[in-house]
């Protein structure tokens, strides 16, 4: 298989231009011929679905949850990027490019990155526009604030909810296509595969949720926008239903899956409390703007925090990366969130956690600026934890949130199956090895409404307006495969629950798989997680049955996948012989314990074909190439 | 601590459904009330009995799927809190908690607690959005806006759609949801073309749905996540006031010609 990332020639500035006016177009009249459907109602999903309506196109859009409105794009809190430089400190489009370039430690595609850059101001328009509240000074302006990773302002913000004003703002947009009757909404309906006919995407097989019908769909493309595979960890700040299913079974039926080991492990989660715990909950990390991350110098420190004199505290972050502080990119503040409890100074009653103080910034600019900020992250963290966060300093600690890897895509967002469209975290595409804060909306909403809309017309002008014929083969065929799987989980009757094989997969996957890796870890990973797969279609125990609503089938579902994709997650961790981003190997380190990158033989990107469950994976590279953004070793210091 | 559950059970739509008393047991006060009752269906699958079916995703009180009535109360005793968001801190060894689902004509149950709230997006499909294409707008910064309308405005943006507000309110009205959209989109210049449209829209949708009235009982406000006021509703009325006198007999000629 030959991967052709199509990345158009010439300066990169031209470049998204250039390929626009290459592009085929279809004409107004007939893009009422062409269905597409569109799998996921997020950021990405229901942008797209709302702009190809817009244009034309009869959609077709599928999601889990009772509305579109629920994706989870919703809990994004901290803001979106985009290169207006409103604030005049030198923001600039190539400045985004460039901090995203080397956020992602570069393990991304330059020229995805650049146009993403480029159209960070589109999305900003599109969403004022649409108007979601954002943030404004006295003068009526837009409100800016600064993040992780970069030394401007240029994160817009809506309070702590940005994700959910932009999802809202998306969610509308799609209802009001919805009204047109250019989108037909099908909710409760879970994505099981996808069908290709003649090697194309052609369809998809969907479980109604709440009768267990299984039925088949037809269109002439497929859009995958369904998120990231973050709770392959059981513990993430995924809602709980977030999956890989869809990209899963788009991977079976031959589209690479690129970067699995990729994951980003936030920083500021509150840390869990016991082991009934269903899932981590993030706080924003715009947090970091006001807060001083800290643990006590003193190894099982018994004091409380407000009692621990200043000379006694360990600013870490602080004192290891002078410039950028508390604001260093989000890896970096994970592993050494993890040095710190592993070097036994965490806080909290399991001490599983580090401190996030705010007492210096409530003196400085009073309690007023502090609440208005982040008052309610602060409620959030009080109704979990009974603590009060303006009085006692938060206890934070990482956990899996989002997950570079995905499914590989070239320059138009097309997998390697023709007409099949990846877009938003569900792709590989924009952050390499480590994702920067407020950069997910932004791509998310930067494939939805500027770029598929675009390239999808290409595609659909090539193969032309006539329909798929629904009664082919291909598609009883797939729909009896479906059927089959959940014939079988019902059928096992085993003795263990669902969710006590998902907490097993993710403590494996934490443990070898998550913050720092390293090969006599994966490898075990690699024997055991078969070995928990095997056990899983032997002993699991799915009560009622296929022909209603039934959560424990669904989730059964879901975990089957997730059992097939931690495989190659570790194996992809274990080829990678470097340190760079997220991903962190215990073998490959500077001196003073930074990732280490080994750009003369891993300057690519790993796209992994399926070969059988079971079966290893075989490995197709595209080599990455830095022009731009010349290779240098990442500095926060 | 140990407590003594009274679940609605009921199998689908057109089933008679009826509470189901479970007894749960070493329940962890720093667990969230869901995780309670996650723990609860866990021993329900090992027993061999069906699990009781919820709504449920982010568990971090954004996304809206949540919501059930506990004690009579929609979301539970914690102010300004969804259900995924109640600890199990409030409660105490001993105590009895009573569970169920939304109850309104507009949100049929679907199975034990989980309702159809699908009234909820065709109301704002009837006009709950600005109409723009993409691509087709000004500047971000090209339209300014008094920072107390764009912090009002997202005051009320910040509904969940969990309709708590339903649930809560003696007449099962959606005035609170409707209200919070039209007054966000009301206070900001983008939402102004279509104004008046949208309250008349919205509103006749929201009847058409089975929603009751609006008499100022003021509920829907107490139970609300997100604590959105009911001021809210009076800015809908003045809308839907000033809609009727100005749009709708226009509209009526309008459709004569």
């Amino acid at each position: 298989m030959e991967l052709d990332p199509k990345v158009p020639s010439g300066p990169i500035q031209q470049m998204w231009d250039k390929r626009k006016f290459e592009l085929k177009l279809v004409n107004p009249a007939n893009k009422r011929k062409y269905d597409v459907i569109v799998v996921g109602s997020g950021l990405a999903g229901a942008s797209a679905a709302a702009s190809l309506a817009e244009l034309g196109y009869n959609v077709k859009c599928f999601a889990y949850q009772d509305s579109a409105r629920r994706a989870h794009s919703i809990a994004a809190q901290g803001g979106i990027n985009a290169a207006k430089n409103y604030q005049n400190d030198g923001d600039s489009v190539w400045r985004l490019f460039y901090d995203t370039v080397k956020g992602g430690d570069y393990r991304s595609r330059e020229a995805n990155v650049y146009r993403l850059a480029e159209l960070s101001n589109n999305i900003m328009d599109q969403c004022v526009a649409q108007g979601i509240p954002f943030a404004r000074e006295y003068g009526g302006l837009l409100d800016n604030r600064s993040f992780g990773g970069a030394q401007v302002s240029r994160t817009f913000y809506a309070r702590g909810q940005t994700g959910q004003q932009l999802l809202l703002g998306a969610y509308q947009a799609l209802m009001k296509e919805v009204a047109t009757g250019k989108v037909q909404m099908f909710t409760r309906s879970e994505m099981l595969d996808v069908v290709l006919v003649d090697g194309q995407a052609r369809g998809i097989v969907v479980r109604d949720m709440v009768s267990g019908k299984i039925t088949t769909h037809a269109a002439h493309a497929v859009v995958l926008a369904t998120g990231g595979y973050s709770n392959v960890f059981f513990l993430s700040t995924n809602a709980k239903g977030c999956n890989v299913t869809a990209a899963w079974r788009a991977h079976r039926r031959g589209a690479l899956f690129a970067n699995p080991c990729f994951t980003q492990i936030h920083p500021t989660c509150i840390p869990p409390s016991g082991d009934y715990q269903s899932k981590l909950t993030l706080m924003s990390e715009s947090l970091r703007n006001d807060g001083r991350i800290w643990v006590p110098k003193q190894q099982g420190e018994p004091r409380a925090a407000g009692s621990i004199p200043e000379d006694e505290r360990d600013y870490y972050l602080e004192r290891l990366y002078p410039s950028f502080g508390n604001l260093t990119p989000r890896d970096i503040a994970s592993r050494r969130a993890k040095e710190a409890v592993d070097s036994g100074r965490g806080v909290g009653e399991l001490r599983n956690g580090v401190y996030l103080d705010f007492r210096d910034s409530i003196k400085r600019l009073g309690r007023g600026v502090i609440e208005e900020r982040y008052g309610n992250l602060f409620e959030m963290y009080e109704r979990i934890t009974g603590e009060n966060p303006y009085e006692v300093p938060m206890r934070i600690y990482p956990a899996p949130h989002y997950t570079m890897g995905g499914t590989w895509v070239d320059y138009d967002l097309m997998s390697t199956v023709p007409g099949l469209f990846v877009i938003g975290e569900a792709n590989f595409s924009d952050h390499g090895a480590n994702r920067l804060g407020a950069s997910a909306l932004m791509q998310g909403l930067a494939d939805g409404y500027f770029v598929l809309p675009y390239t999808i017309g290409d595609y659909l002008a090539r193969v032309g307006p006539q329909k798929t014929d629904p009664g082919h083969a291909a598609f009883g065929d797939v729909q009896r495969e479906a059927e089959d799987r959940m014939k079988k989980l019902l059928g096992t009757k085993g003795k263990r629950t669902v969710d006590s094989f998902h907490r097993e997969l993710g403590g494996i996957m934490l443990e070898r798989c998550g913050m720092a890796r390293n090969a006599p870890g994966l490898t075990e990973a690699i024997e055991r997680i078969p070995e928990l797969r095997e056990q899983f279609w032997r002993d699991v125990n799915v009560p009622g049955s296929g022909d209603d609503l039934n959560q424990s089938l669904e989730r059964a579902g879901r975990l089957a996948d997730f059992l097939e994709l931690a495989e190659l997650m570790c194996r992809d961790a274990l080829h990678r012989e470097e340190s760079c981003g997220g991903h962190f190997r215990d073998e490959h380190h500077t001196p003073e314990g930074e990732a280490k990158r080994n750009d003369d033989d891993f300057a690519y990107v790993a796209a992994w074909e399926f070969t059988g469950v079971g079966s290893a994976p075989k490995l197709h590279k595209e080599p990455l190439t830095f022009e731009y953004v010349p290779l240098s070793q990442r500095s926060y210091k | 601590m140990d407590l003594v559950l009274h679940v609605w059970r009921q199998a689908s739509p057109t089933a008679k459904g009826g509470f189901v008393r479970y007894e749960a047991k070493d329940v962890n006060e720093h667990a969230s009330f869901l995780e309670m009752l996650d723990v609860l269906n866990e021993r329900l699958t090992e027993a061999g009995d069906e699990p009781i079916t919820f709504e449920h995703d982010c568990r971090e009180g954004i996304c809206g799927c949540c919501g059930i009535v506990i004690n009579r109360v929609p979301h539970g005793p914690q102010h300004g809190a969804a259900t995924c968001q109640l600890h199990m801190r409030h409660y105490k060894h001993g105590d009895e908690i009573w569970i169920e689902p939304w109850r309104a004509k507009a949100f049929p149950v679907l199975k034990d607690l989980l309702v159809d709230r699908g009234a909820f997006d065709r109301i704002i499909q009837a006009g709950g959005y600005v109409s723009v294409r993409t691509g087709s707008v000004p500047d971000a910064n090209a339209v300014l806006v008094p920072k107390e309308n764009a912090d009002l405005a997202m005051d009320a943006a910040s509904c969940i759609g969990c309709g708590a507000c339903v649930a809560a309110c003696p007449n099962a009205s959606a005035m609170l949801f409707v209200s919070a959209k039209v007054g966000q989109l009301g206070l900001l210049p983008q939402g102004q073309p279509e104004r008046l449209d949208r309250v008349l829209n919205m509103v006749a949708q929201m009847d058409a749905e089975g929603f009751g009235n609006c008499t100022n009982h003021g509920e829907c406000e107490a139970v609300c996540p997100k604590q959105i006021s009911i001021d809210f509703i009076a800015r809908l009325n003045r809308d839907l006031a000033k809609a009727s006198i100005c749009v709708a007999p226009e509209r009526a000629v309008a459709g004569a010609g």
